[in-house]
C-alpha cells in the first residue's frame, strides 16, 4: 500500500449522522414485524418478529435450549483451541524452514479448498454422532485460517529485523521469542478471528446435519415438526452467538495488540 | 473485515549465490524441473503412500484405494456425472452468479452512499454472523426442496461477503483519483467503469473467493439435508446404506471440484487483477 | 500569446476564503487572498509548509467549495471542476489509475470529452511524445519510475488541452535530478504550448526559476504576503540561471518574504528567525 502524504487537507467529514444506525436497526425490526402480517406469505410460513422474540423468551426460561447452547460452545471451544494450537505449531516450522515451505506448498494449496463438510459422512462413519465428530470438522476447517495466516505473517517479517537478530546472535528460540512473535501476532489474531466464526458455522451445522445434541440439532427438530416460530427464535439466537463471537474476538484483538503499529494506525 | 490475502502461489526462488558455470537456458529449465519436483512432490508422495498402505487393507471403514478409484471411475464419469455432478454445479454456478449481481450492486450503492452504508450497518453484521447453513431449513420452509430452493440457499450465505467486501471496497477508493475523476469530468456510468469498480477489484475478489468457498458448502449441506439428487445427497446416500468405496471417491470428487473451482478462481483473478500484483510488486521492490 | 479581443484575465481570484470547521473546532485555512492571471502566463505560488496551499489550489479547480469569495474562469465564476481546467496532483502514483495503461490513461478523459477516436489517438501521441515516453504508451503506469510516471501525468493533462494547467507540487515526491529535468520539462511545454500555467511549491528556487511570476502566501489563514515578477529571460537554463545575480536577488527576496511569513505565525521564533538572518 502506498504511504499516504500527509500534506493533503484532511478532507473534512460531513457532521456524523449519529442516529444512521439506529435508524436502520429501527426500519429492519418494522420490516421484520410487518412483512410478515401483510399476508405475502402464507400463514404460519413467517411469523412475525414479535412472536418471535416472545417464543425465544419463553425458550430461555427452559433449561433445554441452555444445555444446547452450552453443548454448542463447548465444541466449538474445544475444536478452536485444537486448530489454534496445530495452526500456529506447524505454521511457525513450516513458515520458518524454507525447504519445508517449498515442499508443503502445493499441498497446503490443494486441501485448503476441500470443503469440510464433504468429509461429514466420513466424521459420521468413523467417529460416530456424537460431539467428536463436530470437534473433528472444526479443527479441519479453522486449521487452515490459522495456519495461512501465521505463513503470511513470518512471511511478512523486516528482513532487516532478521538481519539485525543474526548480527547479534540471536539463538532460534530468542528469534521466535523477540522478532517472529511479535511481527506475526496481528496476523496470527487475524487467523483466529476467522478461525472462531468458520468453527462456531462447523459447530451448527455439524449439529444439524449429523443430529448432534446443540443449537442445530434443536433447529432441525424444530423445523422438522413444523415449530416455524421455535425455529425462526433459535435461528435469531445463532446470529446473536455469532455477533457475540465476532465482538469478542475483535476486542481482544485491540486489547491484546494496543501497542502493535497495525492497530495503533487503525485507530 | 478480512484485508484481502493475495498468496503468491509461485515459491520464491532461492537465491543460490553459487558461481555456475551452466548456460542460462540450461539454468531456468532446472529451475522449473525443480518447481514441479516440489509442487508434485508431496502430494504425490502422500497419494503413493495412501495406496501402498491401504493396498490389502481390509479396515471396513478404509477400503484400499484402488477401489475407491475404481468407484470413482465407475460412478462419477460414468451415469452419475449427468445425474448428480452436473445439476450441482448447475446449481453452484447459478447461485454464486446471482449473488455477485446482487452482492456488487448492492455493495456499489452502500459503498457510494454514506448514511445507507451506516444505516445498513448493523444488521448487516447481524445477517453476516447468522451460520449461513442454518438458513437451510429456513429456506426449504419457503422454497420447498426443488432446484431454486437449493439456488436460493447458496445465495443466502455468499451474497454477504461479496455486499460487505465491495462496500468497503467502493468506500476506500484513492481521495486523489477521487479528485482526479472530477477534475476530468469522469462522471456517473464511466466513473462507476473506469474507476470505482476496479479500484474495488481486489477487495470484490476476496469477497468472491470467500463466496466461492461458501457456495460450495452450501451446495453441499443443502443437498444433504433434503434432496433428490445432487452431490451431497449421493454421498449421503452412500453413507447411509454403508457403501463405504462409493462414498470416499465422493468425498475425493468434492476436494477435486474444490481444487479446481480456486486454480481457475485464481487465473481469473490473475488476468483480471494483474495490474494489482504488478503494482504490489513493484512498490515491494521499490520499499 | 497576445489577445487582442480581450483583455479580460484567465483566472481571477476575488476576496477568496475557506474555513473549515468540523465539531465545533473553526479552522481558516485561506483568509483573504484576491489575485488573477493572465492568459498565457506562468505563476508560480510558493509558500511556507501548512500555507494552505494545496486548500487554494483545490478551490481553484473547483473541487473544493470556498466560504465567500469566487474563482472565476475566463469571466465565468467556477462552481465545480471547469471543462478548461486540468490539474496535476503532487501523488502521481494515486492520480494515474494502475489498471490502465499509459495510453488508456490519457485517453480516457479525451473519451469523457467525447472527442472522436482519430483525435484522441493524436492528441495521446503528441502528448506522450512532448514529454519524451512515446514508447512506453502499452506499459502500466507502476511499471515506470516515478518521474516517469508524473511525465504521463502531465502528459494527460497537456492531451486535455485545458486553458489553465495547475500543478500541485508535482515534483515534491522525485528525487532531485528527475526534478530539475522535469522543470525543464514544464517550463519548455508552456513556452511551445502557451497554456496558461498555476504552479504550487514550498521550493523557493523552483518557483523562481520556473515562474514569469512569484505570488507569496503567508501562513494559514492564508493571504497574499508579495507578487514578484520575475523578470529572468524566457529561456532558463538550470546551471546558468540559477547562477545569476537577477536569480539570487529573486530568491532573496521570496525567501525574506517566506521567512516574515513564518514569523507571523510563531512569533516567539522571531528572534531566533531574526538571528539566522
Amino acid at each position: 500500500m502506498t504511504a499516504r502524504g500527509l500534506t493533503a487537507p484532511q478532507r473534512i467529514r460531513r457532521p456524523r449522522l449519529p442516529r444512521a444506525p439506529l435508524v436502520g436497526i429501527v426500519i429492519a425490526v418494522v420490516a421484520a414485524e410487518l412483512i410478515p402480517r401483510s399476508g405475502l406469505f402464507p400463514a404460519g410460513t413467517l411469523p412475525p418478529l414479535s412472536s418471535v422474540l416472545a417464543e425465544l423468551c419463553r425458550e430461555a426460561g427452559t433449561s433445554a435450549l441452555w444445555q444446547a447452547l452450552g453443548r454448542t460452545v463447548r465444541t466449538w471451544a474445544i475444536g478452536l483451541v485444537i486448530a489454534v494450537a496445530a495452526g500456529v505449531v506447524i505454521g511457525v516450522v513450516i513458515g520458518l524452514v524454507p525447504v519445508l515451505r517449498a515442499i508443503t506448498a502445493s499441498t497446503v494449496e490443494f486441501l485448503r479448498p476441500i470443503p469440510s463438510v464433504a468429509l461429514i459422512p466420513a466424521v459420521i462413519l468413523i467417529f460416530g454422532t456424537g460431539s467428536q465428530s463436530g470437534v473433528v470438522l472444526i479443527v479441519y476447517a479453522a486449521f487452515w485460517q490459522v495456519l495461512l495466516q501465521v505463513l503470511y505473517g513470518i512471511q511478512d517479517i523486516d528482513p532487516v529485523a532478521m538481519e539485525t537478530a543474526r548480527s547479534y546472535r540471536f539463538g532460534t528460540w530468542a528469534t521466535v521469542r523477540h522478532v517472529v512473535w511479535p511481527t506475526a501476532l496481528p496476523f496470527v489474531f487475524t487467523g483466529v478471528r476467522l478461525a472462531a466464526s468458520v468453527a462456531l458455522v462447523l459447530a451448527i451445522t455439524a449439529e444439524l446435519v449429523i443430529g448432534t445434541p446443540g443449537m442445530g440439532q434443536l433447529i432441525s427438530v424444530a423445523q422438522s415438526s413444523g415449530a416455524t416460530t421455535r425455529m425462526f427464535a433459535l435461528v435469531l439466537l445463532t446470529g446473536v452467538l455469532g455477533v457475540l463471537v465476532n465482538v469478542a474476538f475483535r476486542f481482544a484483538e485491540r486489547g491484546v495488540l494496543s501497542w502493535h503499529p497495525s492497530v495503533r494506525r487503525a485507530r | 473485515m478480512t484485508a484481502p490475502a493475495y498468496r503468491h502461489a509461485v515459491p520464491e526462488e532461492a537465491t543460490t549465490m553459487t558461481t555456475s558455470t551452466t548456460s542460462p537456458a540450461r539454468r531456468t529449465a532446472a529451475r522449473a524441473g525443480r518447481r514441479v519436483l516440489l509442487a508434485l512432490g508431496l502430494p504425490v508422495l502422500l497419494v503413493v503412500l495412501w495406496w501402498i498402505a491401504s493396498a490389502n487393507s481390509t479396515n471396513y471403514y478404509f477400503p484400499p484405494l484402488s477401489t475407491i478409484l475404481d468407484w470413482f471411475r465407475q460412478l462419477w464419469l460414468g451415469n452419475k456425472f449427468g445425474s448428480d455432478v452436473v445439476p450441482s454445479l448447475i446449481r453452484l454456478f447459478a447461485g454464486f452468479a446471482i449473488s455477485v449481481v446482487l452482492g456488487v450492486a448492492a455493495g456499489v450503492a452502500l459503498g457510494l452512499t454514506d448514511a445507507l452504508r451506516r444505516g445498513a450497518e448493523p444488521v448487516l453484521e447481524f445477517v453476516r454472523a447468522i451460520p449461513p447453513t442454518v438458513l437451510v431449513p429456513v429456506i426449504a420452509i419457503f422454497a420447498g426442496i426443488g432446484d431454486s430452493s437449493k439456488i436460493l440457499v447458496i445465495v443466502s450465505g455468499c451474497v454477504w461477503p461479496i455486499l460487505l467486501n465491495t462496500a468497503e471496497g467502493v468506500r476506500a477508493a484513492d481521495e486523489v483519483m477521487v479528485d482526479t475523476c472530477r477534475s476530468f469530468g469522469i462522471r456517473g456510468f464511466a466513473r462507476l467503469r473506469h474507476m470505482v469498480l476496479p479500484a474495488a477489484g481486489p477487495q470484490i475478489a476476496a469477497g468472491l473467493r470467500q463466496a466461492l468457498s461458501i457456495g460450495l458448502i452450501l451446495m453441499v449441506i443443502g443437498e444433504m439435508f433434503a434432496a433428490t439428487n445432487g452431490l451431497g445427497f449421493s454421498i449421503v446416500q452412500f453413507q447411509r446404506t454403508f457403501a463405504i468405496p462409493q462414498m470416499w471417491s465422493g468425498i475425493i470428487l468434492l476436494g477435486v471440484i474444490g481444487f479446481v473451482l480456486s486454480v481457475v478462481f485464481n487465473l481469473v483473478e490473475k488476468r483480471a487483477l494483474g495490474w494489482y500484483q504488478g503494482q504490489r510488486e513493484s512498490q515491494k521492490r521499490n520499499g | 500569446m497576445e489577445d487582442t479581443i480581450t483583455t479580460e484575465p484567465m483566472v481571477r481570484v476575488t476576496r477568496l476564503k475557506k474555513v473549515y470547521e468540523s465539531s465545533g473546532r473553526r479552522v481558516e485555512a485561506i483568509g483573504d487572498v484576491t489575485f488573477s492571471v493572465a492568459r498565457g502566463e506562468f505563476a508560480c505560488i510558493v509558500g511556507p509548509s501548512g500555507a494552505g496551499k494545496t486548500t487554494l489550489l483545490k478551490c481553484l479547480a473547483g473541487l473544493l467549495q470556498p466560504t465567500s469569495g469566487t474563482v472565476e474562469l475566463e469571466g465565468t465564476p467556477v462552481t465545480g471542476p471547469p471543462p478548461g481546467m486540468a490539474v496535476v496532483f503532487q501523488e502521481y502514483g494515486r492520480s494515474l489509475f494502475p489498471w490502465k495503461t499509459v495510453q488508456q490513461n490519457i485517453d480516457l478523459p479525451l473519451r469523457q470529452k467525447g472527442l472522436p477516436r482519430p483525435e484522441r489517438e493524436r492528441l495521446t501521441a503528441e502528448a506522450l511524445t512532448a514529454v519524451g515516453l512515446a514508447d512506453v504508451s502499452r506499459a502500466y503506469p507502476w511499471q515506470l519510475s516515478g518521474g516517469m510516471q508524473q511525465r504521463v501525468a502531465i502528459a494527460r493533462a497537456v492531451a486535455y488541452e485545458p486553458h489553465v494547467l495547475l500543478m500541485d507540487e508535482p515534483f515534491a515526491a522525485v528525487d532531485a535530478q528527475t526534478r530539475a529535468e522535469l522543470e525543464d520539462l514544464v517550463r519548455s511545454l508552456w513556452k511551445t504550448l502557451g497554456i496558461t500555467t498555476l504552479f504550487v511549491t514550498h521550493d523557493i528556487d523552483e518557483a523562481v526559476y520556473l515562474g514569469e511570476r512569484v505570488l507569496v502566501l503567508s501562513a494559514s489563514p492564508t493571504h497574499i504576503l508579495e507578487d514578484v515578477p520575475v523578470g529572468l529571460p524566457v529561456d532558463r537554463d538550470q546551471v546558468t540561471t540559477r547562477s545569476t545575480a537577477g536569480f539570487a536577488e529573486l530568491r532573496a527576496r521570496v525567501h525574506r518574504g517566506i521567512q516574515d511569513a513564518k514569523a507571523g505565525r510563531q512569533s516567539t521564533a522571531q528572534s531566533i528567525v531574526g538571528t539566522a538572518q
